[in-house]
């Protein structure tokens, strides 16, 4: 019961907060979902700032409005033109100025939406050259954008049934390692912080302020790369090497979860990426090498989150 | 002479009675009505599966599809095996869910059911073009359905029972199903003949029986609805065949089309399915924006707003519904230019959507509105399919669905306008002919009882989705992490509602029936204009022995 009144406090702070739209510093928290919230994860990197400013600052608002003004058309007619309010019908079949604006008016709205989504396309599939500029979150502006050095490390990430493999493929002889995800009595012993269903025993690691290049695949059927804080989701085809890119700005945990059906164990295979100082990513991989790919004693340079 | 026409009048009202009645029929309104109650059944089977899913959805953790397994495959609830049984067997509910609805309960129900009833009568023919092929386009579809129940109990996966690959069967993994893939394959042919074979009747109808007078631009909505849906499942359907063909012959006969270390692709599937997968989804609503166009007129007693319009909406919609497909497939590694050209295409059909939308706002617009039941469902039907339309608009960009593909955000979108698009325009339609089709009325408080449960239920499931799909939920999980808790538990509530709601529905049916409070030929007054109104009701068992005149 008092489960039940926890869930239905929080529906309602959730509820109140909607009209935030998206400022919400009580819930916020990098690299996993928060119990009630309503909006996306939060953004660590400038592609998937941009993914939150064009939905929560363009299409939110204009998906919102609309609706509305659909509804209230609707109560209006209901109103207005009900059996005892309005007796006797019109029998208007035609009025070509209303054809016209409620044909052209949806196109002007759909190309206003058009120019930043094709914008935060590009963004999302151009691997940075170190050169071109990058929305963020100014998605109509691409000169108030960023730019992002290229890509200083590249990882293979491989979906299996069911963990990933995560090869890392720049250094000299190249090093990889599995990623499968930790039982709720493993939690308990291993990593007691660490959210179920979302903690693995070897997380993909990675440096701060750093870009890197994403190669995925697939080694059986289909699964999907995804981490929503970093606006990256990717299939992962057997017989097709995929690639995507992320530039993490804030050190910490973040988590995502395979985004394609792959059978029985589709829900338990999380991805975990931990994101570290430049200094820590360079002893964790110098260790990683020594020991052939031994990820758990590579770990053990890494801080404590 | 005279005598011998009468003779022959005569034999040609004599009918097969009881069971032969219907098993044989040649007759469209009793093969409409043999569709619907199939469609009523198979809904059911449907909605079921659902049930149990979002009961096993209610919390974190596995509640009780391990359960479930331990009784099918007779092992101990508390084992292993019944755990990974149970996860294989949720996947096989929501694929067998999928299927279902769209194949055995929406397409059925529209199509079948009520096209089959109200296409004939609205264009003043006296019965289908093929009445015999009409009867096997209906006798296909309950061996279909039986060979998708089997598909559910055959090894799949890993030695587990059943195909858990997903309505939309993607290889690798719906080839590692084995037995259950190809039962289901087998299921998906015969529902896919059965349904050319609809179409090439519906099509052949509509152009050729037309009462005299009837030009095309003269031919009511839900016929030209009909008309344009029946020319989707004929230019789509083919193309689902020719894949699933292929995954047969890759499960069984050793082909590689879709296997990589063959020098197959798996996407070569997903462009076939979803060619075939996009005109589907227009097929399942396009009758139901007919429908929803004559219930919006008669009861506020005008005529349609921009009846060219409207139709030419339609045509619009079906055309470029086929070249939209890859807007499912952004994430798989599609290049960017092509990326580019689906998110355009896409948005185009926002355009020709939103003047339906504001046509049957303009239908009311001036009106003296009547909010008979069949009028709720309509209006409910105008409201959630223009929130569902809306999420569609989010869903076309490919910069978003980066973030919301393959999560609940899709789930919420297309139940929004399938479960509340689509069924509500089944539901409008139930109410709107029920007086036609069984000469009885229901009772309205009752039904409006049913379409205030379903309303609130419905809004409860699925609103709350959108929130899980943002904050990042992948769907066809059988477990979520803990911070998905609050909404999923809302969600099932609403699901309860909804079950409820479906309960009160069958009393209604059965309330109806038993009450006999007789309809009149035309229970809804000056607004409802189309033929079938000037028919007794029920309408005999042959219409228009005189053909009518369209002024």
């Amino acid at each position: 019961m008092t489960s039940l009144l926890k869930r239905f406090l929080i529906i309602l702070s959730a509820l109140g907060a909607t009209f935030g739209l998206g400022a919400l510093p009580a819930l916020a928290q990098a690299g996993q979902p928060v119990d009630g919230q309503i909006h996306f994860q939060e953004s660590v990197t400038p592609v998937m700032d941009s993914i939150v400013a064009f939905h929560d600052g363009l299409l939110l608002w204009i998906i919102t409005i609309i609706t509305l003004f659909v509804l209230a058309l609707l109560i209006w007619v209901i109103v207005r033109y009900n059996a005892k309010a309005n007796p006797t019908p019109s029998k208007t079949t035609h009025n070509t100025i209303v054809e016209f604006v409620w044909t052209v008016v949806p196109i002007i709205i759909l190309i206003v939406i058009a120019i930043p989504s094709f914008g935060v396309l590009s963004d999302e599939m151009l691997v940075p050259d170190g050169e071109r500029a990058y929305l963020g979150s100014s998605i109509f502006d691409r000169n108030g954008g960023e730019k992002v050095p290229a890509p200083e490390l590249t990882v293979k990430a491989t979906g299996a049934q069911w963990y990933w493999d995560y090869e890392y493929v720049d250094t000299e002889e190249s090093v990889s390692f599995s990623s499968v995800m930790l039982t709720d009595e493993q939690i308990a012993e291993q990593k007691p912080d660490q959210p179920r269903l979302l903690a693995v025993d070897n997380e993909l690691v990675v440096p701060v302020d750093t870009t890197v290049r994403m190669q995925v695949t697939a080694a059986d059927v289909i699964h999907a790369f995804a981490v929503p804080s970093f606006g990256i989701k990717t299939d992962a085809v057997p017989g097709r090497l995929s690639e995507t890119w992320f530039h993490a700005r804030k050190t910490g945990m973040y988590y995502g979860q395979c985004s394609e059906l792959c059978g029985k164990d589709h829900a338990f295979m999380p991805i975990a990426v931990r994101v570290v100082t430049k200094d820590e990513f360079a002893a964790w991989l110098a260790k990683l090498e020594e020991t052939g790919g031994d990820a758990a004693t590579a770990s053990l340079e890494l801080a404590d989150l | 002479m005279a005598n011998a026409d009468a003779a022959h009048n005569h034999e040609a009202h004599d009918h097969p009675t009881g069971w032969k009645r219907y098993a044989y029929s040649t007759n469209h309104k009793d093969i409409g009505m043999m569709y619907l109650v199939f469609a009523i059944f198979a809904g059911f089977v449907g909605g079921i599966l659902s049930g149990l899913m979002r009961w096993e959805l209610a919390e974190p953790g596995i509640q009780i599809f391990h359960g479930l397994a331990a009784m099918v495959y007779g092992v101990d609830a508390g084992s292993q095996a019944a755990l990974d049984a149970g996860k294989h067997m949720y996947n096989v509910f929501t694929t067998a869910h999928g299927l279902i609805m769209i194949f055995f309960m929406v397409m059925p129900a529209m199509i079948g059911g009520f096209a089959n009833w109200f296409v004939p009568i609205m264009i003043g023919a006296p019965d289908m073009a093929f009445p015999r092929m009409n009867n096997i386009s209906f006798w296909l579809l309950p061996p279909a359905f039986l060979l998708l129940v089997i598909s559910m109990f055959v090894e799949g996966q890993a030695g587990f029972l059943g195909l858990g690959g997903g309505w939309t069967i993607y290889p690798p993994l719906s080839a590692q199903g084995g037995t259950s893939t190809t039962f289901a394959i087998l299921a998906l042919h015969i529902a896919g003949a059965s349904s050319i074979l609809g179409a090439i009747n519906f099509i052949t109808t509509i152009f050729n029986m037309r009462a005299p007078g009837m030009t095309l631009h003269k031919m009511p909505l839900f016929p030209w609805s009909v008309l344009v849906t029946a020319f989707l499942l004929l230019l789509s359907l083919p193309v689902l065949a020719g894949a699933i063909t292929m995954l047969l012959t890759d499960v069984n006969f050793g082909t590689t089309f879709f296997a990589p270390e063959g020098g197959g692709d798996p996407l070569l599937f997903q462009h076939l399915f979803w060619f075939f997968g996009h005109p589907e989804v227009y097929i399942l609503i396009l009758p139901g924006f007919g429908i929803v166009s004559h219930i919006v007129s008669t009861f506020s007693r005008k005529p349609i707003f921009g009846y060219l319009g409207m139709v030419y909406a339609m045509v619009a919609i079906g055309f470029v519904g086929f070249i939209v497909w890859a807007h499912h497939m952004y994430t798989t590694g599609i290049s960017l230019d092509t990326q580019r050209y689906f998110v355009a295409a896409t948005m185009v059909i926002a355009v020709p959507t939103g003047v339906k939308i504001f046509s049957w706002i303009a239908t009311m617009w001036g009106g003296s509105i009547t909010f008979r039941t069949p009028m709720l469902w309509a209006l409910g039907f105008i409201f959630l399919f223009t929130v569902g339309g809306v999420t569609g608009v989010v869903l076309a960009n490919a910069g978003v669905d980066r973030s919301l593909h393959d999560t609940y955000y899709v789930v919420a979108h297309f139940h929004y306008v399938l479960s509340l698009g689509a069924v509500f325009a089944i539901f409008a339609g139930w109410y709107f002919w029920y007086p036609k089709m069984f000469g009885y009325m229901y009772s309205s408080v009752i039904a409006k009882t049913h379409f205030w449960m379903t309303f609130i239920g419905v809004n409860l499931i699925f609103f709350p989705q959108h929130f899980l799909g943002l904050a990042g939920m992948p769907r066809r999980y059988i477990d979520y992490p803990d911070a998905f808790a609050t909404w999923n538990m809302v969600s099932s509530i609403g699901y309860a509602i909804t079950g409820l709601a479906t309960l009160v529905f069958l009393w209604g049916v059965f309330e109806g029936f038993s009450r006999k409070r007789v309809a009149g030929d035309n229970p809804w007054g000056e607004g409802a204009t189309t033929l079938e109104w000037t028919l007794p009701s029920p309408p005999p068992f042959h219409q228009f022995e005189t053909l009518p005149r369209i002024k």
